[in-house]
């Protein structure tokens, strides 16, 4: 008999018989009812206590706010995508910059050494925020490749304020998660850190040892936020 | 004792007592776990702040209550939508067979340099040492279990492998084993592992990880981390296997968000780690990035004979999360090492008898004064302290017979002692005049018992037992 | 975890189980309990067969000679009245694992109305007789020491400490890790004595380190493992059960 078989004949043939399965209520973990201005509020406040940077931009004007980024950090060298609107728009407004923009349209074998070595910073969409936990969700695509939010030293993430959703619940729930999975499917908040050394906490441990998150805000709003 | 004495030190379950009475003897150990736990429990408090709760425990106990109950279909559903995302599915009977599969698929790439996320299922079936012994190099990248791997140790606790460890024994580590300047800069000894580990995910054939939830819906394998190194392992070596425990299967995605929030804040107090990692397939054709393959290893070793037993089940709802040793007074005043076994404190104590049988783990379970201070904590509410009283039984012969090893504490000595206090007990009379003789003639209690008295004073039965007491008391009363 | 318990009105009669430990070593502390009731007009049945909850055998996995001595309990409580046990160690067994040990035999039902009737004395004072002391006795500081099974398995960390806040005089001190075990565990002591000592010696630290003259404590294992370890170190701290205490200060 092969393991399968063997580990299934133990599970079916269950010595006290089978299991009843115990109703779920999910009401604790959904139903927040938060306001516009409650959930930034409470999305800003977590993730910059776990060391994410957010800055503010309106949302016609978001590339000057990313060009005072790069020249604050002092990144010479950008990886970003090609067809999302963000990265159509930052590479518009990056021409005249003195920045070099690396392309990651590229299988990662013809370029991991310099993905590893010669990138300062990455810059990604974002599909949404988490206001509870001050989380960016990405599904990662071919255009934005999973690694461009973890190799580069900095990771720059641009997210728009009316696409935070209070919990985590509501984000697989309201975008039908289950109907169809990514290849990867992340939930990023802050920077790699790690407190391995006697509960002291470091960060850049192996991912981006810098968060930094342009939160857009449409016009209307900006006003009022 | 130094720290050279440490390196080469290996801890069995069979030496429980003398590993405690070394642990209990070593200040710097004391002192390590002492400040950590301290720390631990209370930023997991202070994370719980605005929840209910209590009403989330009992969510995460019913949705891990769901899974047990539906095990075989959801196992099932899950190899299927895992197959269908491009996974292949492999299963093991235990750990041996589990090492097997992984080295073979390893072998087939020609594979020699392996890079691991952290996996307390690859520590349990002693993955490293077994890809070593075929010339593969399995090396870990989680910084705790870097750590611990160059310093030839294992583990001492599930979360945060190297806790035992302070800053000045791990400055020495890096120093003596890689280079690096003596230190008491964290942000240097973190720089310089990244800088280390970074060649060794580019040169990486395989990444091995563990799995915290694989969800059947879906087809889904969930990572939990902080480091980016699990997402390193998972995405940029050109293969990779995840592998798990049968148990770690949930039915539903949406069962993951309760789940998530409870282990975070549970294991280190965090209301969210930086990063969550779910995997459903292998790069696809126009993808850029990620694992040409994606294998997942699903390990029963002991699990589906847990499985069995209405109430050693609820031992399967773990998720993990260290919460129950933190918070264990035994576990902080010994160690993780003490225990001798890959998983240690209250869960390990519940959980590796099945695994190694009773024979040689027969002193976990009555190493706990069964306080309660785990199963309070604990996210998926096991009642931990009736578990380890029904491993008590199991191990005296008086169980079910359910767990490897049932019997072999049981001693006649012992059993005349229980039979001796049964028979007083269920004689009032007797018991009543025993008592009270013992108090006149202060029988009962040796001024000399033992190790108590190395500590304490030995207890004196009173003169007059309540019983005469409270004679005298009614006599009182009536003549009032 | 406790669940919400419902609380009777103040019933004329309750039983009182002194527990072996009282009977034996504290049982003055059993008599200062029994006083405490009286003077709230209750009237106290102490039944003269009683001996031990069987718990000692219960823990160290002797199921069967647990069940038997509990067995040989389970008649002594024939009327309705509540039970009273000066310890949150032996109120739990009775309390939480009478109604498992008997569960599947002929005396599942008597079990699960026992364990229905068992009350912790600190409970009951607190929530059944409401109590009101008179501190009659000089400015005192002193620490509490609440047993894991009052706290965790009856789900009474409160109940001491209200008591003890009802004495005018009585300033109650905070420790370090108070919810932390002692040490005492029963037979763990015996069976892990050096773990136990190092549990207890923290407690003994963490206790003295408030300052206070003098720790109670409700339950008489705590009692035995604190106050042996500081008469053991000749320390003139000393420990006392809750109820004599409280007695000893109000009458």
């Amino acid at each position: 008999m092969s393991a399968r078989d063997a580990i299934f004949k133990r599970l079916r043939e269950r010595t006290d018989g089978p299991l009843t399965p115990p109703a779920c209520d999910f009401s604790v973990v959904t139903n927040r009812g938060w306001s516009r201005t409650e959930r930034l509020e409470r999305f800003e406040r977590l993730i910059t206590s776990v060391h994410g940077e957010v800055i503010h931009a309106p949302s016609g004007d978001w590339t000057r706010r990313l060009v005072e980024v790069l020249a604050a950090k002092s990144i010479k060298r950008l990886a970003l995508g090609r067809e999302h609107p963000i990265a159509v728009e930052a590479r518009e407004a990056l021409k005249a910059a003195d920045v070099e923009l690396v392309d990651v349209d590229r299988d990662i074998e013809t370029w991991q050494r310099e993905q590893f070595e010669r990138v300062d910073a990455g810059l990604t969409s974002t599909s949404g925020g988490i206001a509870e936990t001050g989380s960016l969700w990405l599904w990662p695509t071919p255009d934005e490749p999973r690694l461009i939010s973890l190799v580069p030293p900095i990771h720059i993430a641009v997210l728009d304020a009316e696409s935070i959703e209070d919990t985590f619940f509501d984000v697989i729930e309201a975008h039908g998660w289950a109907q169809g999975m990514p290849t990867n499917a992340l939930l990023i908040s802050g920077p790699s850190k790690t407190a391995d050394i006697e509960q002291t906490l470091a960060y850049g441990v192996h991912g981006p040892r810098e968060l930094v998150v342009l939160l857009r805000h449409a016009a209307a709003q900006e006003t009022s936020a | 004792m130094s720290m050279q004495d440490d390196a080469v030190q290996t801890f069995t379950p069979r030496d429980f007592h003398r590993q405690a009475h070394d642990a209990l003897g070593n200040p710097q150990i004391r002192a390590n776990f002492r400040k950590a736990m301290d720390g631990l429990m209370t930023k997991r408090h202070d994370s719980f702040g605005d929840w209910d709760l209590e009403t989330l425990r009992e969510l995460g106990a019913n949705i891990r209550m769901r899974a047990l109950a539906k095990l075989p279909e959801l196992l099932e559903q899950l190899e299927a939508n895992c197959q269908a995302n491009g996974i292949q599915v492999h299963w093991a009977e235990d750990g041996e067979e589990a090492c097997r599969i992984i080295r073979e698929l390893c072998e087939a790439r020609g594979a020699k340099a392996v890079i691991k996320g952290k996996s307390m299922v690859s520590e349990e079936m002693h993955l490293n040492e077994h890809l070593e012994a075929a010339g593969i190099e399995a090396l870990e990248s989680d910084l705790g279990e870097y750590l611990v791997q160059l310093n030839q140790q294992t583990p001492s606790h599930i979360i945060m492998p190297a806790i035992h460890l302070n800053t000045d024994e791990i400055s020495d580590i890096l120093h003596d084993k890689t280079g690096t300047e003596r230190t008491r800069d964290v942000d240097y000894m973190t720089a310089a592992a990244r800088s280390q580990l970074r060649e060794r995910f580019m040169a990486a054939d395989v990444g091995i990880s563990g799995v915290n939830f694989a969800v059947a819906e879906t087809g889904t394998l969930c990572l939990v981390e902080n480091e980016g190194n699990g997402r390193m392992t998972t995405a940029v070596p050109p293969m990779h296997i995840a592998v798990t425990g049968i148990e770690k299967v949930v039915e539903h995605l949406r069962d993951v968000p309760p789940l998530y929030a409870l282990l975070s804040r549970s294991a280190t107090g965090q209301h969210v780690t930086t990063y969550f990692n779910m995997i459903s397939g292998p790069r696809k054709a126009q993808e850029h990035d990620g694992p040409q393959a994606v294998h997942l290893v699903l390990v029963d070793n002991g699990r589906s004979r847990i499985y069995q037993d209405d109430e050693l089940l609820d031992t399967l709802r773990c998720i993990r999360c260290g919460a129950c040793m933190n918070h264990c007074p035994v576990y902080t005043r010994v160690g993780g090492h003490t225990y001798g076994t890959t998983y240690p404190g209250p869960i390990g104590s519940i959980l590796m008898p099945h695994m190694l049988g009773l024979e040689d783990t027969k002193d976990l379970p009555s190493a706990s004064s069964l306080c309660g201070a785990c199963g309070e904590v604990c996210p998926v509410k096991i009642p931990i302290p009736d578990l380890l009283v029904r491993l008590r039984r199991e191990a005296v012969g008086e169980g079910r017979g359910n767990v490897p090893g049932a019997g072999v504490k049981r001693n006649k000595k012992e059993v005349a002692a229980w039979k001796s206090f049964q028979w007083l007990a269920t004689h009032p009379g007797a018991w009543r005049s025993g008592t009270a003789m013992a108090g006149k003639l202060n029988m009962l209690m040796p001024s000399k018992l033992g190790s108590w008295t190395d500590h304490r004073t030995a207890p004196k039965p009173a003169k007059t037992t309540l019983h005469a007491l409270i004679k005298r008391h009614r006599k009182q009363r009536s003549d009032v | 975890m406790a669940p919400v318990k419902l609380y009777p009105p103040k019933p004329d009669k309750v039983y009182f189980y002194g527990t072996c430990l009282v009977d034996i070593f504290f049982p003055q502390a059993g008599l200062d309990a029994i006083r405490l009731l009286e003077r709230e007009g209750i009237e106290v049945i102490f039944p003269d067969d009683q001996t031990c909850c069987g718990q000692p055998a219960y823990t160290s996995g002797y199921q069967t000679e647990a069940r038997e001595v509990a067995r040989s309990q389970l008649g002594l409580f024939e009327q309705d009245w509540p039970i009273i046990v000066p310890s949150g160690s032996c109120g739990g067994m009775m309390h939480t694992h009478y109604p498992q040990l008997f569960a599947g035999t002929k005396d599942e039902a008597l079990a699960k109305a026992v364990a229905g009737r068992v009350f912790e004395l600190t409970e009951f004072l607190v929530h059944v007789c409401r109590l009101k002391l008179e501190d009659r006795g000089e400015p005192e500081k002193v620490a509490m020491h609440t047993s894991c099974s009052a706290r965790r398995e009856m789900g009474l960390a409160e109940t001491g400490p209200m008591l003890l806040s009802k004495l005018g005089q009585v300033e109650l001190m905070e420790q370090e890790r108070a919810a932390e075990c002692c040490g005492f565990g029963g037979t763990f002591a015996v069976r892990h004595p050096e773990i136990s000592a190092a549990m207890v010696e923290d407690k003994t630290q963490a206790i003295e380190a408030t300052g206070a003259k003098r720790f109670v404590t409700s339950d008489c294992g705590c009692l035995m493992n604190i106050g042996g370890r500081f008469e053991h170190q000749e320390k003139t701290l000393t420990g006392e059960h809750i109820a004599s205490y409280l007695w000893r200060r109000s009458s």
